[in-house]
């Protein structure tokens, strides 16, 4: 065919390559400016990982050791960054595997695009080999999901994937690709996403809402404030600072919410919820006004609802309609975005210290000190606590760590006492309480903020639910600092056991492996502390290290965590012992 | 708020779109709430379906649903009614016996009374459609069982709503 040379003329049109479905997905996720993914390579998926072979010097893949550790490294990576993280999977078990970090991802609202390989078009249906229904098994732990089988839906797919995860109340999509549209060549091009008709990530701010919050508030006498993860996924952290100290009000957070204001700032009042302060939980119960700023009323939160601040106003600063009177009927909503809503609400407020009534938590506090932190901090009996390692950990890093948790005792532990100076420093499972999350979250924690210190501390059970991810730290280099509190027991099971059916330990003590012949096994520098003169020195030499350190820490047997709002019981109710 | 359960009508405008079904059941399912009825149909707009679906539930409830429901990304709007504030009708089929029809002299006045309308005869049976409200087409089953129904079916209940939906005009400010 000819060629014809059209000058003086420009041609505008989409510029489109003919490239086949795996280069495209690829090139999509560069368009989406991503660098790194977290994955797991199989039949299904390997035209994909063909194409990542031919595009290593643009995204690095990191080869899990199990698509579960994909995900919660793809989600660590999410929320030390606010980007999207990315898991990558084959059909079948591959895309299984995923479920648990998707549904993590879902309830705790992180942004996080996986994409799984599917088994060609023809065969659907027929339980083809490695064939699931990922779509349905998905959807109702997705914020969006879809399956495309021809090469051509690719890019669209992939756009509206990246935007819906990352867009209002962040979470998990899912995009299933069949194998024959990853081969299908066809003409692509890349438009990004950037609005769906029927889709509104942000609410408006109802007229009237702002004022009605500010009046309450500022005709308030016991003024309250709760906030959980939406003042960091808004990036609203300077903006709700500002609010806090104007009105003066005594704040308190979730466990997701931590650090977005530093634990050290006079009107941080606290850890809310079944492990939190003492003074935040009961004080709930004595507010007048209840400000609610991007949290859910999770019931771990909330204790039992019908007793659950009744006497307060609340208002609710909410990006998620369907949250608004969910669990805690509200009195004045104020929908949007926090950073918006927040700063449009900051002249309306009426300066105030509210003194007297913060000193009421200050008061508790002092309890709370006596009956527990003193002993938790600073004990005297033999055995080490959970709370001196984190005391520990505080004083080395000086508060500026990335604080990633498991779930259970050690995580509740390191929430209430782990100090943060910086914003997108807990990063935790807190719906889901998804053990074995911690390790291969700081994975994608350390990638992401490579300049971040990333100390990894888990308990002995959750730490073994994913330590095939040791294998990941040693081949990606990651210089993830990893501390295992080990007490030889599930200590939150054992704990609810001791405290609620009569000490009877059904399957909670655990006989544990040597942990330190396991990470030197995978070539990374380990250690083992079982003695208070031995902890100093060796969270010192862990934190100087410039490579991934095991640090293994072995605490007391039966060490139980208080303050404790038994299940089901008021906040009011909360136990000291 | 009535905390009574009182029978609603949800309608839910969607995109057309493959796995919403499997999406907007869940929510149902999740919370243990039996859908009694359920009709998909294109809508009064160009490429938007619309989701009939009746449930048994509080008023407190049914808003919580609302909510969920309309969480979903490619769900336009949701709506909740009571019955006084729809118009509905259910339609029912009956397969009865062709001889029935001369054999029984009853059934003829049966049909006439009930204002069914035969929509199909041969030798072996007739069938019988009607439209109405639950109750009516109950009472028809009932009159008609007598003689003995070969097979019976009922569709779900559709409705249109006495207040203005404005989803046009919804659309309209989304697609600016």
């Amino acid at each position: 065919m000819e060629t014809q040379t059209i000058t003086n003329k420009k041609i505008i049109s989409k510029v489109t390559e003919r490239i086949s479905g795996s280069e495209a997905i690829v090139r999509c996720l560069i368009a989406e400016d991503v660098k790194i993914i977290y994955g797991y390579p199989g039949g299904a998926i390997m035209p994909v990982y063909d194409e990542l072979y031919k595009y290593q010097d643009k995204i690095h893949h990191v080869l899990a050791r199990h698509e579960q550790g994909a995900t919660h490294s793809a989600q660590g990576f999410a929320r030390i960054s606010g980007k999207v993280g990315v898991a990558i999977a084959t059909s079948g078990p591959g895309a299984t595997n995923l479920v648990t970090g998707i549904a993590d991802a879902q309830i705790d609202s992180t942004p996080m695009v996986c994409i799984t390989g599917q088994v060609a078009s023809h065969l659907l249906g027929s339980d083809a080999f490695q064939e699931t229904d990922i779509v349905g098994i998905s959807t109702p732990v997705t914020k969006w999901n879809c399956q495309v089988t021809r090469a051509a839906d690719i890019p669209a797919a992939l756009a509206k994937a990246f935007y819906i995860a990352k867009s209002g109340r962040p979470g998990p999509v899912l995009v299933d690709i069949t194998k024959d549209a990853q081969f299908e060549e066809f003409d692509f091009s890349y438009e990004k996403c950037s609005k769906i008709r029927s889709y509104v990530p942000i609410p408006k701010t109802v007229i009237g809402s702002l004022e009605a919050a500010a009046k309450l508030i500022n005709a308030a006498k016991k003024p309250f404030i709760v906030w959980g993860q939406g003042i960091v996924l808004s990036q609203a952290e300077e903006q709700f600072k500002a609010l806090v100290e104007k009105a003066g009000i005594p704040a308190a957070w979730t466990i997701l919410g931590a650090s977005a204001l530093p634990t050290s700032h006079p009107l941080n009042v606290g850890m809310l919820g079944m492990h939190g302060n003492y003074a935040p939980n009961k004080l709930t119960n004595e507010c007048d006004v209840l400000i609610a700023i991007g949290m859910r009323f999770d019931d771990r939160v909330t204790g039992k609802l019908d007793e659950y601040a009744t006497q307060a106003k609340v208002i609710h600063f909410e990006i998620d309609p369907a949250e608004v009177d969910k669990n805690v009927k509200t009195d004045v909503a104020v929908l949007g975005d926090a950073k918006a809503t927040l700063k449009a609400i900051l002249p309306l407020i009426d300066e105030n210290s509210h003194e007297e009534w913060h000193q009421q938590f200050k008061d508790l506090y002092e309890i709370e000190y006596e009956k527990v932190i003193k002993g938790d901090l600073y004990p005297t009996k033999e055995g080490l606590t959970m709370g001196e390692v984190i005391k520990e950990i505080n004083i080395q890093s000086k508060g500026d760590a990335a604080i990633v948790t498991d779930v259970g005792q050690h995580q509740m532990i390191a929430c209430r006492y782990a100090e943060f100076n910086k914003t997108k420093s807990n990063i935790t499972s807190g719906g889901l309480g998804t053990m074995g999350f911690g390790l291969p979250a700081a994975i994608g924690a350390k990638m992401a903020a490579p300049e971040r210190e990333v100390v990894s501390i888990s308990g002995d059970g959750g730490y073994q639910m994913t330590i095939q991810e040791l294998g990941t730290i040693f081949q990606q280099k990651a210089a993830v600092k990893i501390v295992v509190l080990n007490n030889d027991f599930l200590g939150m099971v054992r704990q609810w056991q001791q405290l609620f059916f009569e000490k009877r330990y059904a399957s909670t003590e655990m006989v544990n492996p040597n942990f330190v012949a396991i990470a030197e096994g995978y070539y990374i520098k380990a250690k083992k502390v079982t003695k208070r003169e031995e902890l100093a020195e060796a969270v010192a030499e862990m934190m100087a290290s410039k490579e991934a350190y095991f640090l293994e820490v072995c605490v007391e047997k039966e060490g139980n965590v208080f303050p404790m709002v038994p299940s089901g019981a008021s906040v009011s109710d909360i136990r000291l012992e | 708020m009535n905390t009574e359960k009182q029978l609603y009508t949800i309608s839910v405008y969607t995109e057309n779109n493959i796995g919403l079904l499997n999406r907007i059941s869940a929510i149902f399912q999740r919370r243990h709430i039996n859908i009694e009825s359920l009709n998909i149909s294109p809508s009064e707009i160009e490429g938007v379906a619309k989701f009939t679906i009746v449930v048994n539930m509080t008023e407190v409830n049914v808003k919580k649903i609302i909510g969920q429901i309309e969480k979903q990304v490619e769900v336009i709007k949701a709506y909740f009614h009571n019955f006084e504030e729809i118009i509905y009708q259910i339609s029912g089929l009956f397969k009865i016996k062709s001889e029935l029809l001369f054999e029984e002299r009853q059934i003829q006045n049966i049909i006439k009374e009930s204002n069914a309308r035969i929509v199909t005869v041969n030798k072996e049976f007739f069938v019988l459609e009607k439209s109405g409200r639950k109750e009516e087409i109950a009472e028809l089953y009932n009159q008609l069982s007598v003689y003995g129904i070969m097979q019976y079916t009922r569709s779900g209940l559709i409705a249109v709503t006495k207040e203005e939906m404005k989803i046009s005009a919804l659309l309209e400010t989304y697609n600016n």
